[in-house]
This record gives structure tokens, C-alpha cells and sequence, in this order.
């Protein structure tokens, strides 16, 4: 090759055509893109804008609204430690109601396989290891489940795109993901409205079992942190199916506080408070 | 006058050096009132039938700035009946102090051991508060220096603690007057020990426990005086049969496992200890399975399996020497938090045992209303309940939590 190489002359023609045929070829690469790699190019591309943050806290007011309309809160503390080639160590204490106070949850999410979970139970000092494969299960008798709440890695869901729309004045790729743990999955997609100049979530469509829509998610009031990060004041889930509906507000979102894995750990949730 | 002000000027001054350094600091707590009802008619003299009474435990917490922690626990119950059942308890009097991961509590404190749900088995560090509830899931504070030492070696290697247990809390026992005791009542003022230090003697616990994916584990062991008495009979000063609490000095080795596998807990804990007058095997075990969002609701349904063994066999003071127990708790999702946990506890080889269901909602944010229903069916003579056979039981509390 080195022979033939040295003989090889570059003609400002051969340069058009080699450009030509590379720019075709390009092109049909491109319109060979599935549905389903632009579905997961776009997931990759919000989780990758959503990496590096590193830790943050937050508190959330959790509005729970029965379809009589009374509501009832729940006061939750929110720590969160992003984790390098796994999925985020999560932890969340509750100060309201009254009777749980003190209740503190630890996920250690994976990106392939099931969560780790315990639950920390005050009055008795106890250390409570619960099954991640309960995932569609209530959150705190709220309209969110577990896997709802749960850090959303890329890994656990399958994609695909289905159409550009706007949608609250904002271009959106309209991409739907079905989970992998379909055994154990409540749900059998979601459909989900991402806004293309930022690629975050805007609203997302729960279709149950048997693919009915059961459940939507609006996000509102995106502000960004740290000049990258964006994170919503505010997520309002409504149930279709019996008019309840949950509504998380967000505030005090503290970036890069310095928590370490040892603040995750199941002795530190001892003392969490 | 003076005086007085001098006082008051140190005081601010304490209180604002206390108050600045602070980080967190706040008061939480219940008061609770409760009614017990008993169907049948009581079987021993000096008995009376139902009972009615009321408890308060206040918190008071103060972290400073360093994660250092003060923790104030103290809980007191007024009973209308039974003077033994009344009584005052410091659950908690510690200083904490952090560093990095190094943990050392100072003072009364309160820890936990075990996996299972039913029989606590392991859960050796506090002393049970049996007059609280039958359960055994109350328990008194316990003086000691615990420090907690995560390994990390680049990642994490689990948590070896150590315990100094300088001071030992006897179990509490319903009085004559009481309900849920033996034929024969606990002198709780005449408690014999083995050490000659008494109540004094100073105990040692080392434990070791870690998460290695699916698994937890706990592996422990514990010196000094025994929680759990061994009965002698005696009579008191007015020559009449008593029981007399006996605490040994024991050495207690214990494992606890569990292991997630899909929606199943499997979990078994159990011991060997050694006395000067035996040593034995005790464990339990068992499995747990949630069903979740049954019949198209949110409501989730855990099914629990266990089995309790302990070699002593009939002698032993658990009511559970060869016990399958079998449970299930139904978790509602709704607002109010509504739960049902029920459970039928058996000896393996007949029929005997009791049922058990307790059933708690929330009343808005600050009140929660629970009940509870035991059954005692078909004691045997040699049983350790078969002095409860009359003693089916209603109970249920409401608590204002602030």
C-alpha cells in the first residue's frame, strides 16, 4: 500500500468526486437512521447534556389531590449523587405528615438490572431492604410510582421516534420509550414531548398494560443551574383513571454540595434528617 | 435582683451560642390515648378487666454545623390500672459526633439488628418494654458508647461497630393488677443476677453488616448480661409466690442474611448463646412477596412467610419454640396511608397459637387512629401462653403527632 500510495496523485477532480461520493454516502446513512436510533440519539443527547452535575439537594412539596379535590402535602428532602458508569444513589427524607416524619428512602439506581432499596423507619431505628421490582407501585400514596421518580438512565428504556410537533410554543422531537423491565413495568410506553433547542422534558403520556392512556406528566417552570443544568419548579401528574392527580413542587436546588457516596450509605441513612 | 439578672444575661448568652452555632434544631413528638378491651373475664386475682391509658414522647434534636448531633428522647405513660404499666423511659440522651463516616453516639441510645418481621430474634442491645406492646417491638433506652467505622478500601467494604454497654435495663412485666401476665407475677424490684456487678456489669457488642448487591448481611456478637431472664420461683416479703427474674451472663453470636431475588425477600437471623447453665440454637427465617396494584387498584399486598425455631423448646421465655407464622399487609396508597397487617401464629406440630391484626389510618395531617386485635386459641398447659388463654384482647389508640 505504501507503494501505491506514494504513486497516488490528488487531481482537484478526484478531490470532487471523493467529496461527492462521501457527502451521498453520508446522506444515505442518514436517511437509513431508524425511528428507533433517532429515538434513542435523542434520550442519549438529553442525558448526556444532563451529565456532570455531580450531587444536588432540593426540597419538594408533594400535593396530593383526591378527585373530590382535597388535597393533602407531604414536605420531602431530596439528595442526589450522580454516579460515574452507574446510575444515581438517591435519597429522599420526609418531614410531613407527621407520623412519618424522619422516614428516609435510599435508591441506588442501575442502569442494567434492578435498583437497590431501602427504606429507613425512625421508630424502630430500622434499616428496611425493599424489593426495586415493585416499581409500579404507589409512591407514598401519591400518583407517582416508584419508577416514576426513580433517576430515568437511558439504559432502562427502549426508544423511538415518532414526529416533530410543537407543543407549549416549543419545537418537540415526540419520542416514545418502552421499558425493558416489561415484566415489572407498569406501563407499556410513554410518549414524551422534548423541547429540540434544550432537549428536556416537556410532558409525557403513560399508557398502562393494556395501552390505555393511564397517566400525564407536565413539566413547568425549567430554570437552569449551574449555566447547564435545567431543572423544572414544578411536575404535575394527572390520572386519567380516577381523577387524582399528584403535583410536585420543587424548590431550594442546591448544585455541587460536596455529598460523597458515604452520604448514600445505609449507615449514614441512620442519621439522615 | 441582680442575681436574677445575672442569670438571665447568662442564660441568653448560652442560649445564643447555643442557638448560633446551630445548623438544625427542633421538637417533635405525640401524645397518644389508648383503650384495651378484654371480652373475657381476667383468671388471676388482683386482675381488673379493661384498661384505658395515656402516653407523650417529645423529641428534641440539635445538629451542629460539623453534622454533630444532640438527640432527646424522653417518653412517659400514665395507666389507668396497672402501676407497673405506668412508667417513664429516657428512649434517648446521646451526642453524636461525626467525622467523615466515623460515627460515636455517647449516651441512651437505640439500635436495631435483625431482617424478619414477626419474631425479633437478634435484637439484643435494648432491653424489651414488654409492657408497651407483646410484640417486643418497644424497647428501653440503653446507655453506651457505639462507634460506627465504615471500611472504605476504594469502595465500600461494609461497617464493623462496637458497642460498650456500661449499665443494664431489666425488662419491664405487667404488675398484678395487669392484663397479658403469668398466673404468678414478676417481682421487678428483686431481680437477680449472675455477675456480682448486678444491673452494673458492663456488656460489650461488636457487629459487622454490609450490602453486597442483592445481599445484606450481619454477623454480631454480644457479651454480658442476658436481655432475656430466666424464670425462678420465689416468694416475697408477704409470702406470696412470685417470679423472680434471673439475667445471666451470656456470649450471643448472630447472623442475619437476606437476599432480594425479584419480588421475593428471603431473610433468616438467628443465634447461638452460651451461659454457664446452657447453650443453645435459635433462629428464624422465612420469606416475604408483594403483589403489587392488586384487583386494578394501587393497593399493594405483601404475603409473609416465617418460621420460628429455638432448641430450648417449651422452657424457653419466647412464646415461639417451633412457630410458623404466616402474614400478610395490605398497604392501601390511598392520602391517609392506610395499612392492615395480619397475622396467625401456630406451633408446627398442633394447632395453638394466636391471631393478630393491627390497622392504622391517618385522621388529616397531625392524627393517626390505630387498632389492634389479638386472639389466643387453643393454649396447652405447658405453653408460655397458655396464662393469656383469657386474655383476647381490643385495643385501639389515637395519637396527635406535633
Amino acid at each position: 500500500m505504501s507503494k501505491s500510495g506514494s504513486k497516488f496523485k490528488l487531481k482537484p477532480k478526484t478531490v470532487l468526486t471523493t467529496m461527492l461520493s462521501l457527502l451521498l454516502v453520508v446522506t444515505a446513512l442518514a436517511a437509513a437512521e431508524t425511528a428507533e436510533e433517532k429515538g434513542l440519539a435523542i434520550a442519549r443527547e438529553a442525558d448526556l447534556r444532563d451529565t456532570g452535575f455531580g450531587d444536588f439537594t432540593a426540597d419538594m412539596r408533594m400535593v396530593l389531590k383526591n378527585k373530590h379535590g382535597q388535597e393533602s402535602i407531604r414536605k420531602i428532602r431530596i439528595r442526589t449523587l450522580e454516579v460515574k458508569g452507574d446510575g444515581d444513589k438517591n435519597l429522599s427524607i420526609f418531614d410531613t405528615p407527621a407520623d412519618v416524619k424522619g422516614t428516609a428512602f435510599l435508591t441506588y439506581t442501575h442502569k442494567v438490572g434492578d435498583d437497590d432499596q431501602w427504606l429507613y423507619l425512625p421508630a424502630l431505628k430500622r434499616v428496611k431492604r425493599i424489593s426495586s421490582r415493585n416499581k409500579s407501585g404507589s409512591f407514598m400514596g401519591s400518583e407517582f410510582a416508584y419508577e416514576d421518580i426513580s433517576s430515568q438512565e437511558v439504559e432502562k428504556y427502549t426508544y423511538k421516534w415518532i414526529k416533530d410537533e410543537t407543543y407549549d410554543g416549543k419545537e418537540c422531537f415526540v419520542i416514545e420509550s418502552y421499558p425493558v423491565d416489561k415484566k415489572n413495568s407498569g406501563y407499556t410506553r410513554q410518549v414524551n414531548w422534548i423541547d429540540k433547542s434544550q432537549y428536556r422534558i416537556l410532558k409525557t403520556d403513560f399508557y398502562d398494560r393494556k395501552n390505555s392512556r393511564l397517566k400525564t406528566l407536565t413539566f413547568k417552570g425549567y430554570r437552569q443551574y449551574l449555566g447547564k443544568y435545567w431543572r423544572p419548579d414544578e411536575m404535575n401528574m394527572v390520572n386519567h383513571q380516577n381523577g387524582k392527580s399528584t403535583r410536585l413542587i420543587w424548590s431550594n436546588y442546591k448544585f455541587r454540595v460536596g455529598l460523597k457516596a458515604r452520604d448514600f450509605s445505609k449507615n449514614s441513612l441512620k442519621r439522615a434528617r | 435582683m441582680k442575681a436574677q439578672s445575672l442569670i438571665t444575661i447568662i442564660s441568653l448568652l448560652l442560649f445564643s451560642a447555643w442557638t448560633s452555632l446551630a445548623d438544625t434544631h427542633e421538637l417533635s413528638g405525640y401524645v397518644s390515648a389508648d383503650g384495651w378491651f378484654f371480652p373475657n373475664d381476667p383468671l388471676f386475682p388482683g386482675q381488673e378487666k379493661n384498661n384505658a391509658s395515656l402516653a407523650i414522647q417529645a423529641e428534641y434534636y440539635h445538629e451542629w454545623q460539623n453534622g454533630s448531633a444532640f438527640t432527646f428522647v424522653p417518653f412517659a405513660r400514665l395507666d389507668g390500672t396497672d402501676p407497673e404499666r405506668t412508667h417513664f423511659d429516657i428512649r434517648e440522651l446521646n451526642y453524636l459526633w461525626v467525622k467523615d463516616s466515623l460515627e460515636l453516639r455517647l449516651g441512651v441510645g437505640k439500635v436495631f439488628w435483625g431482617v424478619t418481621e414477626f419474631v425479633h430474634m437478634v435484637d439484643i442491645i435494648n432491653q424489651i418494654d414488654t409492657v408497651e406492646s407483646i410484640d417486643y417491638e418497644d424497647r428501653l433506652g440503653q446507655p453506651m458508647i457505639h462507634l460506627s467505622a465504615p471500611i472504605y478500601e476504594s469502595r465500600d467494604l461494609g461497617v464493623v461497630e462496637m458497642f460498650v454497654l456500661p449499665y443494664f435495663r431489666e425488662r419491664t412485666f405487667p404488675g398484678r393488677k395487669g392484663r397479658l401476665r403469668y398466673s404468678l407475677v414478676v417481682d421487678n424490684q428483686n431481680a437477680v443476677y449472675e455477675s456480682p456487678d448486678k444491673n452494673r456489669h458492663t456488656d460489650f457488642a461488636v457487629r459487622y453488616s454490609h450490602s453486597i448487591g442483592a445481599w445484606d448481611i450481619g454477623i454480631s456478637n454480644f457479651n454480658g448480661t442476658s436481655r432475656e431472664p430466666v424464670f425462678r420461683l420465689n416468694y416475697n416479703d408477704n409470702g406470696e409466690p412470685v417470679i423472680i427474674p434471673f439475667y445471666e451472663q451470656i456470649n450471643q453470636t448472630s447472623i442475619e442474611l437476606q437476599l432480594v431475588e425479584g419480588r421475593w425477600l428471603l431473610k433468616f437471623e438467628g443465634f447461638y448463646r452460651s451461659s454457664r447453665a446452657h447453650a443453645f440454637f435459635a433462629g428464624t427465617g422465612g420469606f416475604e412477596y408483594t403483589f403489587v396494584g392488586i384487583a386494578e387498584t394501587s393497593m399493594d399486598l405483601g404475603v409473609i412467610g416465617e418460621w420460628a425455631y429455638d432448641e430450648r423448646g417449651e422452657t424457653a421465655l419466647t412464646p415461639f419454640s417451633n412457630d410458623a407464622i404466616l402474614g400478610m399487609r395490605l398497604n392501601l396508597n390511598d392520602a391517609a396511608g392506610s395499612e392492615l397487617l395480619a397475622g396467625l401464629v401456630s406451633k408446627v406440630d398442633t394447632p395453638s397459637g394466636a391471631v393478630v391484626v393491627e390497622a392504622g389510618r391517618r385522621l388529616g395531617d397531625n392524627w393517626k387512629f390505630e387498632m389492634e386485635i389479638y386472639t389466643f386459641f387453643n393454649q396447652r398447659k405447658n405453653d408460655l401462653l397458655y396464662s393469656l388463654r383469657n386474655d383476647d384482647f381490643f385495643r385501639f389508640e389515637l395519637i396527635y403527632y406535633y
